[in-house]
């Protein structure tokens, strides 16, 4: 199969086969990464620009190395968005950078959609790396990766997603994407961390994280921003944690060989329990970090034309 | 200068006639309306009066828009006095009222005066300014109504932004009251609405676009009414877009409390759901609302519980648009789409034709009690004239508007301006309009 798009700005325009051909070229590139010499001279000569309007270590980090194991040149270029006010916009930063001709241009930015702005200006291949509460395809695919590899499979897995899914970008990709797959997802925060209408979405949502994680498969823990509580949308990360904190009590509510996953960087004892974050038997928190690079080879791959 | 006007459908809501007559006008008054003018005017001067046959097509008072915005003073990159009655003109608009957010905030005598200077300079469109309700509209304290008044400010409005403090609306209604000025209120809880992108449901939720919820504007347009009702002062709520203020209005003008209410065209033409595109044309404040919203405006306006049609034009440039969406500015530049968009509510049969243009002409007028919006004997000769049937295709490129962001852009429309008169003037006319 021929891999037909300029860019990916999100889950929800993929389609299944789309998904099985990211996550298959991932596996595929997993090896390198355990090599001696961790690099392949596939995209010698291409040019990857990072741009990243808001603060990223892990993603910003996860791209890089996968552009270098592929010997494409990577550029990281830290914005601010301060920028905007001191008069340079995103098209001026666009069109300065596409001068420069590079192939495909990784962008993170804290408003949803400017990946997409920036997809119908230049004619590089663009990467949403993160955009707002929009999307995170990449971390999306990354999951879905890590869920097919422990669990052999997708389709018909229950699986929970825990915290404040009003600002996650991880957790409406994951729903586009687990839902597109076959799997039963369902959701449980504090009613103002659960947006309008999400039920929209095929899932369904819980107040109670123990009414969402019964005989689930996976229990994905999304982090909690602590300036959100300046917005009174929760009363304290003390209360917070004693009602959707995962740890060794109410996760005997999940399946017995429920896997536990969270998108980094975790507020231990917050979302989850340090004993069951640090539990190599249930906790896959760094296997996802592991096939972020791979997810991320295989689309700057696919996108500069590789399985033509 | 006398202009006859032969052989169209005239429509005059303040009299409640809708029949083909002709209407004769002369030293900027309308002189006379009746059938076959041209032969009792032939026998005499025909050579001094400019003749203009309109033979199907429709002929109404001049249409005001009681919400624009002009940019200036302050903001001219956006849009000029002069470029904004130009568009006022072409759009078929003989009169408008432009809010008070310029820069300065046109919140005293002499910014008013400007107004009506540079108006009075391009000599389009009848310009009347609105002046602010609070000192540089910002919601403290109140500025000078009677100074105001007395320059040519028709209403007060901090339009743009809401006036959160109770006690000043309440004052604010009573003062103005006693003036005879309308109170304008833009509906909003900074509270609800903060940070807010687009309309808070399904589509804010999949796109990821902070929401602001109906309530926002619902909360309020209710604790208006009940100030409203409390002091027995009239008050205008600008821009209504949800079903729930729909209601609220309906039942408080059921209860017989001195509410008028206007909407815009976007409210009853698009809804959040072309927002997926993220394109920054769409975004306006309020934000384009649910399906079901649309369907409560158009019935709100189907009953009378909307009393006009205003265009809150909002000009803005390139470069206040062309942005990520939170960033980007809110508007649409109206002036030059409303009567077309107006006139599908025609079409889909939700009004007459003359309800339409009494949403768009006399109720406007009885609201900011301007002496206009009537084709009787005697009053200003601003007419409006278009041909209903004409199809077009909308170019921004086109607009004479500085303001380019509209969501519309190569929408097929049917219905355009033809001519437009004010005060005896031809002040536009179609190209393909032989005069």
């Amino acid at each position: 199969m021929k891999f037909e798009r300029k860019d990916i700005l999100g889950i929800s325009e993929l389609s299944v086969n789309e998904i099985n051909l990211i996550l298959e070229t991932a596996e595929s590139f997993l090896e390198i990464s355990t090599r001696e010499i961790k690099k392949v001279p596939t995209l010698r000569g291409k040019t990857v620009i990072n741009l990243f309007f808001e603060a990223s270590t892990r993603t910003r980090t996860s791209f890089e190395i996968a552009g270098k194991r592929l010997s494409a040149d990577t550029i990281n270029i830290s914005a601010s968005t301060s920028s905007v006010v001191k008069g340079e916009t995103l098209i001026d930063t666009a069109r300065n950078l596409e001068a420069m001709n590079p192939d495909v241009i990784v962008i993170r930015h804290s408003a949803a959609g400017a990946p997409h702005l920036l997809a119908t200006l230049v004619k590089q291949s663009i990467i949403n790396a993160g955009d707002g509460a929009h999307e995170h395809p990449t971390q999306a695919l990354l999951d879905m990766m890590t869920i097919k590899e422990k669990k052999g499979k997708i389709a018909g897995l229950k699986i929970a997603i825990i915290g404040d899914i009003t600002h996650s970008r991880v957790a409406r990709s994951n729903i586009y994407g687990l839902t597109k797959m076959g799997a039963e997802v369902v959701l449980a925060g504090p009613s103002t961390m659960l947006p309008r209408d999400i039920e929209q979405m095929g899932v369904k949502a819980y107040t109670k994280l123990e009414d969402a994680i019964p005989d689930a498969d996976v229990v994905m823990m999304l982090r909690i921003q602590l300036e959100r509580q300046k917005q009174n949308i929760f009363p304290s990360l003390r209360e917070y944690s004693q009602r959707y904190c995962l740890h060794s009590r109410n996760i005997t509510l999940a399946r017995k060989d429920a896997i536990v996953m969270h998108p980094g960087p975790i507020n231990r004892g917050v979302e989850i329990s340090p004993d069951i974050a640090d539990d190599s038997s249930r906790s896959v928190i760094l296997d996802q970090v592991n096939k972020g690079v791979a997810v991320r080879m295989a689309l700057l791959y696919l996108l500069t034309g590789g399985n033509e | 200068m006398k202009i006859l006007l032969t052989g169209a459908r005239v429509i005059d809501p303040a009299r409640k006639t809708d029949t083909t007559a002709d209407i004769l006008l002369e030293d900027g008054k309308i002189a006379k309306t009746g059938t076959d003018l041209l032969s009792s005017v032939k026998s005499k001067e025909a050579v001094k009066i400019k003749i203009i046959d309109l033979d199907g097509m429709v002929l109404t008072p001049g249409l005001i828009d009681m919400h624009t915005h002009l940019r200036e003073p302050g903001l001219e990159y956006k849009e000029t006095i002069a470029s904004g009655a130009r568009a006022a003109v072409t759009g078929g608009f003989t009169s408008i009222a432009c809010m008070p957010n310029t820069d300065p905030v046109n919140d005293n005598r002499s910014i008013t005066e400007f107004i009506k200077r540079k108006a009075s300079e391009a000599a389009l469109a009848n310009v009347y300014p609105i002046g602010a309700i609070s000192r540089g509209s910002s919601g403290i304290q109140m500025t000078e109504f009677w100074d105001l008044k007395e320059a040519g400010a028709v209403a007060l409005s901090d339009d743009g932004k809401p006036v959160m403090d109770a006690a000043l609306m309440r004052h604010a209604l009573e003062y103005a009251h006693s003036l005879s000025l309308p109170v304008i209120a833009h509906s909003e809880d900074t509270n609800l609405s903060a940070g807010g992108q687009m309309n808070e449901g399904y589509y804010s939720t999949i796109l990821g676009l902070r929401g602001i919820p109906s309530i926002a504007e619902e909360v309020m347009i209710a604790r208006d009414i009940l100030i409203a009702e409390f002091t027995k002062t009239h008050l205008h709520i600008a821009h209504v877009s949800t079903a729930g203020s729909v209601r609220l209005i309906r039942n408080a003008k059921e209860r017989g409390i001195q509410i008028t209410a206007e909407t815009a065209p976007h409210y009853f033409t698009l809804t959040d759901e072309v927002l997926q595109t993220y394109s920054t044309s769409l975004k306006v404040n309020p934000p384009l609302r649910s399906a079901a919203d649309l369907k409560a405006i158009r019935e709100g306006l189907a009953d009378g519980t909307l009393d006009a049609i205003a265009t809150d034009h909002a000009p803005h440039a390139r470069t206040d648009k062309e942005l990520e969406f939170e960033y980007a500015a809110s508007g649409i530049s109206g002036l030059e789409t409303s009567l077309s968009l107006s006139l599908r509510l025609v079409q889909d049969g939700v009004l007459s034709l003359p309800d339409l243009i009494a949403k768009m002409s006399l109720n406007p007028a009885q609201i900011l009690h301007l002496p206009k919006g009537t084709l009787a004997a005697g009053a200003d000769a601003d007419i409006t004239v278009f041909d209903p049937h004409l199809k077009w295709t909308v170019d921004v490129g086109a607009f004479c508007s500085k303001g380019k962001n509209s969501p519309f852009h190569g929408w097929e429309m049917q219905g355009k301006a033809l001519l437009t008169i004010v005060g005896g003037e031809i002040k536009y006319s179609l190209p393909s309009l032989k005069i």
